[in-house]
């Protein structure tokens, strides 16, 4: 009754093992930003349906995540959503795509346009009310992402400079997060990565200009930033291949279709 | 000589799983002591602005955020954990014992991440709407973390107060006494250690649950704090509508990103959470072993 007991569970481990192990190995992994990786995903999909036997491993971390997993070798690809640090370099960069950042708020919420000023003042704080700015009497919520976050990176670089965020600010840790919270409450005020824009939230016009790829491309659309696929070295084999067809015709229609602004 | 080999298997055994304790916790001093030799241990715990961007960590805000929370969550917690024990223990017929049981037990199989998720779509804008404030706040991780250590607080009580001899109670009924002046003065004072070890227990689960309170407090690296002119006492009520930041979260939120002087602050960050449960712990055991 026992052994009969422990024989079960063995069998249902080597079934397990047996499984696992006659799936196809993962020649390509790719790491790195959560704001990059949709869109990697989509690639990865069409790339291998293209190449029969090529199976490739898209995992989020963010954008520094991305830079160590590559300078590691973890990585055999990383994705950043913002430019490298000083303290990064030595790594082959190749942008895929430009990326907008939409000031979201709430679809009640009767503003439609902001200047990059006002922005920064609500984010700073020097704006707590929407009246001020032409709302309703009511507190702004703001919503920022953590320290480190790609896209956290890309607005204070366009739009706070060297001031700093207000001390009451809510943090989330994603795009989907802030998103969901500016969704739930009729006063808040974030930002996110134009990919990740739903009918739930309305993105702002800035400075009088529509976030759409082609105010972005023209370079009207001032808050936008590039997506970056790092190798450690000159890509070759089936990394080049990679990046490669990122960069064709096809790879740079998926991008469009998946609203980020192409470079080819 | 079977027995003997046996007795080795088994021996290696706890050997092993006793080792790995202190491999974590080995790992984790060894990758958060630089920054507390160079920042100081006290400048480190008291410091109150967290910027890792300009190398500044001061995790004093989310110590404070910690204590509020799990302080929340008892408050919360305590007495209806303890009243449900009561009931299930002393009061509650079989076929509700039987109801209710497995049903609170279901409770503590949720994943942390679907309580985060119904804090963030339904507690919040609760608190929003009726208290004030952004409803990202240290009052959202207390009810969330209350609801998460009940069953941790029911279970523990109620088999401690069922193993209060039966012999207590008749003599106490002998004596004159009702059934509620035998709960409250006989069952409950001989049950204590043991309501008291639940009531740790929870502590212990709600000051180290990461994922429902990340989602629900708001996450912001600062004190809370309350711009009124009103009595500290009923100050203390508005800074629970504040958000705050747990050690918990302080990691869980940054890890990804962090390198170098970063990602050490983040493991310094676990050790002080380390000291904080080792503290709650020592405390426990010499408030009731003294009885």
């Amino acid at each position: 009754m026992k052994f009969k007991f422990l024989g079960i569970i063995v069998f249902i481990i080597l079934a397990v093992m047996y499984m696992v192990g006659r799936e196809e190995v993962h020649n390509l992994t790719i790491a790195g930003s959560t704001s990059v990786q949709p869109i990697a995903e989509i690639l990865s999909e069409e790339f291998e349906k293209q190449h029969s036997g090529v199976r490739i491993n898209v995992q989020g971390g963010g954008s520094s995540a991305g830079v160590k997993s590559t300078q590691s070798g973890t990585a055999d690809i990383g994705m950043s959503s913002r430019e490298l640090k000083s303290n990064e370099r030595g790594l082959f960069e190749t942008i895929i795509a430009l990326d907008g950042i939409g000031i979201i708020v709430n679809t009640a919420n009767p503003i439609t346009e902001l200047t990059m000023e006002e922005v920064r003042k609500i984010f700073t704080g020097e704006i707590r009310n929407w009246k001020e700015i032409g709302g309703i009497d009511a507190p702004i919520t703001v919503v920022n992402r953590e320290a480190g976050s790609g896209t956290r990176g890309a607005f204070e670089e366009i739009i706070m400079g060297p001031y700093d965020f207000l001390d009451k600010i809510i943090i989330q840790g994603s795009n989907g997060a802030v998103r969901q919270t500016v969704a739930g409450d009729i006063n808040a005020v974030g930002y996110i990565s134009l990919v990740a824009l739903e009918s739930r939230v309305k993105a702002l016009n800035i400075e009088g200009v529509v976030p759409n790829p082609e105010t972005i491309k023209a370079g009207d659309y001032k808050m936008s930033r590039p997506f970056i696929l790092l190798t450690k070295k000159e890509p070759e084999g089936l990394i080049k291949e990679f990046i490669d067809f990122a960069l064709s015709q096809e790879g740079q229609r998926i991008c469009k279709e998946e609203g980020l602004i192409t470079v080819r | 000589m079977r027995g003997d080999s046996e007795r080795e298997i088994l021996k290696v055994s706890a050997f092993l799983s006793t080792i790995v304790v202190f491999l974590i916790a080995g790992f984790v001093l060894w990758q958060g002591l630089p920054i507390l030799r160079r920042e100081g241990l006290f400048s480190f715990i008291l410091g109150r602005e967290w910027v890792p961007s300009k190398g500044r960590f001061g995790v004093y805000p989310m110590i404070i955020g910690s204590i509020f929370v799990t302080f929340g969550a008892l408050l919360f917690g305590v007495p209806l954990g303890v009243a449900c024990a009561i009931f299930l223990a002393e009061v509650a017929p079989e076929w509700m014992v039987r109801l209710f049981k497995p049903t609170i037990q279901l409770l503590a199989g949720i994943p942390s991440v679907v309580y985060g998720f119904f804090g963030l779509t339904a507690v919040v804008p609760m608190i929003r709407m009726y208290l004030g404030g952004t409803g990202f706040s240290a009052l959202a991780g207390s009810i969330i973390l209350a609801i998460m250590i009940l069953p941790t607080i029911i279970n523990i009580s109620e088999d401690a107060m069922r193993a209060v001899p039966k012999e207590y109670k008749e003599g106490s009924l002998a004596l004159g006494a009702t059934e509620w002046e035998t709960t409250i003065k006989v069952v409950l004072p001989a049950a204590r250690s043991g309501i008291a070890a639940s009531i740790i227990l929870g502590m212990g689960r709600a000051i180290g649950e990461t994922m429902a309170v990340l989602m629900v407090t708001g996450n912001t690296p600062h004190l809370p704090q309350v711009e009124r002119n009103i009595s500290p006492f009923l100050k203390v009520f508005w800074l629970f509508l504040e958000p705050v930041r747990t050690l918990t979260g302080n990691v869980v939120l940054e890890m990804s990103y962090a390198t170098g002087d970063h990602q050490s602050a983040l493991f310094a960050t676990g050790i002080v959470l380390f000291i904080m449960i080792i503290i709650l712990n020592v405390l426990a055991n010499m408030a009731f072993n003294r009885r």
